[in-house]
């Protein structure tokens, strides 16, 4: 029983992962919160949906075409509602954040309307079955997926010439900015990332819960935000972690404390690692300069 | 009595994360000096400052003010007890102002709270009456009075830093401390510069400690000089003792090569 | 009070109900935004939790004037310091975090709040509280208008105000004035929160069912639009926004399907192209208007000579 719920967790986790990492991102570029992500998760769930059922896409490429689809999105919220906030105050560009999310989720509402939609499943529905937990031919596709896009990712970060650029202007934009690197370019590539992984996540998800609505980025976007505060905002292995460990401690807290009070678990959470730990789990602390 | 040093501190390391600002630095002030600190950029002024204003708390060492150990002690507790300052990048309440940006530094120094503000009682009115009068003559004293209902932001470069030092003042403060008061000056403001500061310690009997990059502003007003370099400091004593010492001269000819 | 059920009655005979009750919920949305407008506006804080203070206050007060029987203003009163006591202690911890994690804060408890009242038994859960007595009338509301702008004003025209105001603008530098800003912040917070626990209130005993849906996150997004669109930092423009936000969907009824899509709006195009708001840095409507009608006519005597 434990050890599924751990397992259950582990899969819900990985694309609350995706998610942060979209957050942790953006928030490590250019210190704002985008919280138009959970509608970017959102827009990729029904592209997703509508390249499948619609123009009748394989499923293979309905995927990363949704991915592409959420990045062209990701950049075009970035350009029209952040980019002119770039040197106002910081609650202004909050502000603008907060509408954009808003805006984008009703225009969801308005072209797709309320009812929820139901994603075809792309591949038969089989369960495993282990000594310990069950597990089902879909889950393991989704950890698989998860994974691979987060090893991705590193190693883009990490072996690349526009990943390596993306951690020099994380650290000082002017020095950066001094040594050549475009940072306009940079924060289009990364809104551009962040969004695709969070597209990614959305449609998984909605072929999970075989549901899509225009809703459904709300709940998922906070959790995700959630996670990235977790690992320590800004961190990219810290939005992994985090979104891991909300995935189990929400799975866990519904099984054995109380299934009503899922949501405010994650919230729960949060405001408690604010207290003790703000800078996150595996954030550094820094000494604002004065 | 008071104390004949108003300030001490010994054996002041500071490191950021890793990367030591100051170390193992010694310093005193002594009552109604003038004192400079200077030393090339990077040497850690600013960090001393910060450790003696309580935004930052030093990783080792101690700080005395008046006989007080003040290490550890937040801004807001800091600044009561007489300590004052400016930054170096200048840090006005922008869209208030001039006239709050006094009042606002007349904060710690009085003590209306909600109930009197609500029902604006007599002590209410009386302090704000007081505040607003210190504060019109701190405007007098640099010279801002007739700009009193102007927006901060909107002060020229040298007005917003008379602005920062009557906001400092109206703290009420025994040890001032101005970070760089005289960048971005042209040389008709800095003479009237150096003028303030030496009316602010003649008629108000107020120590002053500043960080100056221009030589001429250092050697014209301080009555001592300490020398900062790399984080420790390297030399202190009067103008001209400073202006020839050796390590000093290669500090900084090291710095333009 | 029943005097003051004969002037609402009278009132509501001369105008007709359904222009007394946008009166009504204009009064009340005043409230929230004024409010509101203290911690964002004036102290710069980014609370998008207002509607949970509101429940707060809505519930609180309801249910004293359901179990215990409590006259009309004491439950008023109930409801505004039960919230604003949530208001410090949700203050207490997540004020010493920086804008953006306490916008999060506020989010996260504002959703906390929601799915309490939506699992406890006292709040009536998934069915809401039924029957709460109607005693909400047009001078209640207007007195409790009048109040809250009131107070509001003397705080921020005081050494609390300024100190408000320089947290804003800069926090180091307030913290080198003496002030003890995370103080001044659970402070603000919790007069927030008391003015919106009273608003709730007011609604409680208005609509006289209470639900956690009506305090949901695009409640607080709602209150935080007419804020940004009357003017951050200006009580007024609380007023004038409150009033466009209360008034505008009802005019325009073919549209409501339109509403939050242009909140959204709203929200992007005032900090792209108007961040200080309608009325801009005027504090009083007065002055605006009679500049505005200076400008026509100076327009018009241009335009004539
Ligand atoms: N908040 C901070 N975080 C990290 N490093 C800092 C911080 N503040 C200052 N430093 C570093 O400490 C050193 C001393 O800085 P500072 O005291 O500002 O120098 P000065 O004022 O003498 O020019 C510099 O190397 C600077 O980069
Ligand atoms: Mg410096």
């Amino acid at each position: 029983m434990f050890i599924q719920q751990l397992v259950n967790g582990l899969i819900l986790g990985s694309t609350y992962a995706l998610i942060a990492l979209g957050y942790t991102m953006v928030y490590g570029i250019i210190e704002l919160i985008n919280f138009a992500h959970g509608e970017i998760y959102m827009f990729g769930a029904f592209a997703g949906l509508l390249l499948v059922t619609v123009l009748k896409v394989p499923f293979f490429l309905a995927f990363f075409l949704a991915m592409a689809l959420a990045a062209l999105l990701g950049m075009t919220v970035e350009f029209l509602a952040y980019r002119p906030l770039r040197h106002s105050t910081r609650l202004a560009a909050l502000i603008s954040a907060i509408g954009a999310s808003i805006f984008l989720q009703n225009l969801a509402l308005l072209i797709m309307g309320a009812q929820p939609y139901t994603f075809p499943s792309p591949v038969e529905a089989k369960v495993y079955q282990t000594p310990f937990f069950t597990i089902s031919r879909l889950e393991i596709i989704i950890l698989i997926f998860s994974f691979l896009l987060m090893i991705a990712l590193t190693l883009f970060i990490q072996r690349t010439k526009i990943g390596k650029a993306m951690r020099a202007v994380a650290q000082d934009k002017d020095t950066a900015s001094l040594m050549g690197i475009n940072i306009n370019q940079i924060i289009t590539v990364t809104f551009a990332i962040g969004s695709a992984l969070g597209a990614a996540s959305g449609v998984m998800v909605g072929i999970y819960f075989r549901t899509v609505t225009f809703s459904m980025g709300l709940m998922p976007g906070l959790k995700g935000f959630v996670a990235a505060v977790l690992g320590g905002i800004g961190n990219i292995p810290g939005a992994m972690m985090g979104g891991i460990l909300l995935g189990i401690t929400e799975t866990i807290g519904a099984a054995y404390i109380s299934s009503q009070y899922r949501d405010a678990v994650a919230f729960a959470l949060l405001i408690m690692v604010l207290l003790l730990k703000p800078t996150g789990l595996l954030g550094r602390p820094v000494q604002e300069k004065v | 009595m008071p104390p004949e040093t108003i300030l001490t501190a010994t054996g002041i390391c500071h490191s950021f994360g890793g990367l030591m600002a100051l170390e193992d630095v010694d310093f005193q002030i002594k009552r109604k000096e003038i004192v400079s600190l200077i030393g090339p950029n990077g040497a850690g002024k600013t960090t001393l400052f910060n450790l003696f204003t309580g935004h930052y708390n030093p990783t080792r060492g101690e700080i005395y003010f008046n006989n007080r150990k003040i290490n550890g002690l937040k801004p807001y507790q800091v600044t009561p007890i007489g300590i004052a300052r400016t930054f170096q990048n200048i840090r006005l309440f922008g869209q208030m102002s001039v006239l709050e940006n006094v009042l606002v530094g007349q904060h710690c120094r009085t003590r209306s709270g909600l109930f009197d503000a609500i029902l604006r009682t007599r002590g209410f009115r009386q302090e704000e009456a007081r505040a607003r009068k210190v504060a019109l003559e701190m405007l007098a004293f640099v010279r801002l009075e007739e700009k009193k209902d102007e927006k901060a932001c909107n002060l020229s470069y040298g007005e917003q830093r008379r602005l920062e030092m009557a906001r400092a003042l109206a703290t009420n403060p025994s040890l001032l401390l101005l970070d760089e008061p005289a960048a971005g000056m042209n040389p008709q403001e800095t003479t009237s510069l150096m003028e303030l500061v030496r009316q602010i310690r003649d008629q108000m009997g107020i120590t002053i400690l500043l960080i100056e990059h221009d030589m001429k502003v250092v050697m014209g007003i301080s009555e001592r000089v300490a020398v900062l370099n790399y984080g420790r400091k390297i030399a202190e004593g009067t103008p001209r003792e400073v202006q020839n010492n050796e390590e000093v001269i290669r500090a900084y000819l090291g710095e333009s090569a | 009070m029943a005097v003051f059920d004969s002037i609402h009655l009278f009132l509501q005979e001369l105008i007709g109900a359904y222009y007394m009750q946008l009166i009504i919920l204009v009064g009340i949305n005043t409230i929230m935004a004024t409010s509101l407008n203290l911690i964002i506006g004036y102290t710069g804080q980014l609370s998008i939790g207002h509607a949970a203070f509101m429940s707060l206050g809505a519930y609180c007060s309801a249910l004293v004037t359901l179990h215990l029987g409590f006259p009309f203003l004491l439950s008023l009163l109930c409801g505004a310091l039960f919230a604003a006591i949530f208001g410090v202690i949700i203050g207490i911890p997540t004020l010493k975090l920086k804008g953006d994690y306490l916008a999060i804060a506020t989010l996260g408890f504002g959703e906390i709040v929601r799915i309490v009242c939506l699992n406890l038994e006292i709040t009536g859960g998934a069915m809401g509280l039924r029957g709460i007595p109607k005693k909400t009338n047009f001078v209640w509301v207007l007195l409790a208008v009048l109040f809250t702008v009131f107070i509001l004003n003397r705080i921020i025209k005081s050494r609390i105000g300024r100190a408000l105001v320089a947290i804003r603008e800069d926090e180091t530098a307030a913290d080198s004035m003496g002030i003890n800003s995370t103080y001044y912040k659970i402070l603000c917070f919790g007069v927030g929160a008391f003015f919106a626990g009273l608003g709730g209130g007011l609604l409680a005993h208005y609509i006289r069912f209470l639900h956690p849906k009506t305090f949901d996150f695009m409640k607080s997004i709602e209150q935080l639009c007419m804020v940004v669109l009357g003017g951050l930092g200006n009580i007024w423009g609380s007023f004038v926004g409150a009033t466009i936000l209360t008034v505008a969907p009802e005019m325009l009824r073919s549209v409501a399907d339109l509403r939050l899509l242009i909140y959204g709006l709203v929200l992007i195009l005032m900090m792209r192209l108007r961040p200080q708001g309608i009325l801009g840095e005027q504090t009083r409507l007065a002055p605006f208007f009679s500049q505005k009608i200076r400008n026509l006519l100076q327009k018009r005597t241009r335009t004539n000579t």
